[in-house]
């Protein structure tokens, strides 16, 4: 059997986020999100679209230290603005980070605390509650603990399964909280009422031992599969060519 | 019309308690040359507009900016802005925080001269929640959907940096992204555009396309020539991000002796010449 770290197993879940989404925009925020995205892309999902992280869209696979080798292939240009344009049209899928998230995929990156004077002010609403209302989102959280995964968020920035619902079926139609991966396991919503489900474990890790890090009730199946392990051909491509001085390992907890 | 100005005549034109727009993007291409001006200023009480970096954290350690309209604020290679974690988190500033397409949508709407911009995002979010004045509105059509109503964000000064221009105000990003300047310009009632250098109207096809002719002369007040005028920011081609001098910015958030340092050495001093002079000698 493949000796495999764990940084790479979340690499293989996060591309699979990406598995079936076509000819859409992938926007990756974090190093593991972009080494996932760059996977998908040079395997299953060749048509993905994505930028080197600022406004040049690249269409070949280049390694995520942003070294010029092997050279970009520019196919296109993609500024703020014309982002903004896409993402409203829906084409896109982004998959962003979370401080907090709650069992409906409510999401916090702009501060925690009070409000008017957080105990922490972090990045801002940035573009969560846009992107969450008009196109699928994901999560990535390298550092599963029951304060990640709260009860409750203490901002919602991007909006959860609960908030579209109460907005109606018209105005929600676009939402979608496609798949939570952290590195521990991988969750999605595809129960009735749309609460947090724990879709697989990462190998080594117990079932147990993601319930005890999160701080609220998971739906739990009777049997919880694994994540797949990488192939062969995906760990030469990800210790080879997407990130051979293994960014994506400085990232993960585990 | 030659529109040529100094830096201490465009922020004279500013009084206390006025909405200013600063173009940009995090610690991208920003006016700094600018932003120390108005530090050198009396100025207070100010309302910031812009897509938060290093200007945003400066103005509020700095006390100048009573409120900030932003989506975010980051030094990109710092991701968190350390000096406007800490005007935050002391209750020091008022906000008017939003997603960064609605933030776009209210630039745009002041500059076509609307109310507002109806927009699907915001809504079940706690953009709602944290700025109760912002308003939904139906659709007037069958489909009847409701929309939040993003309204104009009025600006009374907008200042932006260029890479080139001409002394009639014609404008040029030479980097990889024209941000929402023009927004920026478009939406507030007097417009400074700073300059890496200024060239002949003829020479504006020179180094670029004619599609990185962003700003037009109808766009622009006063025009002002800041060598290094983006600095600690980025302002590609012409130069990178200074990291160390921003390492050294974003660590004085925490320590109020290096603080008192980084200002004496650097934001004190009489002018732009002063403080370019203390970079290169550091």
């Amino acid at each position: 059997m493949t000796v495999f770290s764990r940084a790479e197993c979340c690499a293989i879940a996060i591309a699979e986020v990406f598995r079936g989404d076509g000819e859409v925009l992938v926007s990756p925020i974090g190093t593991l999100p972009m080494i996932g995205a760059r996977l998908a892309k040079a395997t299953f999902a060749p048509d993905l679209l994505m930028t080197d992280g600022v406004a040049p869209l690249v269409a070949n696979v280049l390694p995520v230290s942003g070294d010029d080798r092997p050279e970009p292939v520019i196919e296109g240009w993609l500024p703020y603005r014309a982002v903004f344009d896409l993402l409203w049209s829906g084409r896109r899928h982004v998959m962003m980070g979370a401080t907090q998230i709650d069992r409906y995929g409510n999401q916090n990156i702009a501060c925690i605390g009070d409000y008017a004077q957080p105990k922490a002010q972090l990045l801002g609403m940035r573009g969560a509650p846009g992107n969450t209302i008009n196109h699928p989102t994901s999560y990535w959280v390298p550092n599963h603990s029951a304060k990640v995964f709260v009860e409750q968020v203490d901002v919602v920035t991007g909006i959860g399964y609960d908030r579209a619902a109460a907005l109606g079926p018209r105005a929600s139609r676009f939402h979608e909280i496609r798949r939570v991966v952290s590195n521990l396991g991988v969750f999605d919503f595809e129960t009735p009422d749309h609460r947090m489900r724990l879709a697989s474990v990462h190998p080594g890790v117990t079932v147990e031992e993601v319930r005890e890090q999160t701080g609220f009730e998971l739906v739990v199946p009777e049997a919880v599969p694994e994540t797949r392990a990488p192939t062969g051909d995906e760990l030469r491509l990800l210790r080879d060519v997407i990130d051979p001085e293994g960014f994506g390992g400085r990232e993960v907890v585990g | 019309m030659d529109k040529r100005t100094t830096l201490s005549e465009a922020v004279a034109e500013l009084r206390d308690g006025m909405t200013v727009g600063i173009g940009g993007w995090g610690s991208r291409r920003k006016p700094m040359a600018i932003v120390r001006e108005i530090l050198r200023s009396p100025l207070r009480d100010l309302t910031i507009v812009s897509y938060g970096g290093p200007d945003v954290g400066l103005l509020c350690a700095t006390g100048k900016a009573r409120k900030v309209a932003y989506g975010f604020v980051s030094l990109d290679s710092i991701p968190l802005e350390p000096h406007f974690r800490a005007a935050r988190q002391q209750g020091r500033i008022e906000t008017f925080e939003l997603d960064e397409g609605m933030f776009q949508w209210g630039l745009y709407a002041a500059a076509t001269r609307l109310p507002f911009l109806p927009t699907r995002a915001g809504l079940g979010s706690d953009v709602m929640r944290v700025n109760p004045e912002l308003r939904t509105v139906r659709s007037p059509y069958d489909d009847e959907e409701e929309l939040v109503a993003m309204p104009a964000l009025e600006l009374d000064v907008a200042f932006i940096h260029m890479n080139r221009a001409d002394i009639h105000g014609n404008g040029q990003f030479l980097g990889p992204d024209p941000y929402f300047d023009d927004l920026f310009c478009g939406a507030a009632k007097r417009r400074f555009m700073t300059c890496e250098r200024l060239i002949r109207t003829e020479d504006l096809l020179a180094e670029g396309t004619i599609h990185t002719l962003k700003i037009n002369r109808t766009m622009v007040d006063g025009v002002i020539e800041t060598p290094n005028g983006a600095h600690f920011t980025e302002c590609p081609p012409d130069y990178g991000r200074d990291e160390a001098f921003q390492r050294e910015y974003a660590a004085t958030a925490k320590d109020p002796d290096a603080w008192k340092r980084f200002v004496e050495t650097y934001l004190s001093l009489e002018s732009e010449e002063a403080y370019q002079q203390a970079v290169r000698s550091r």
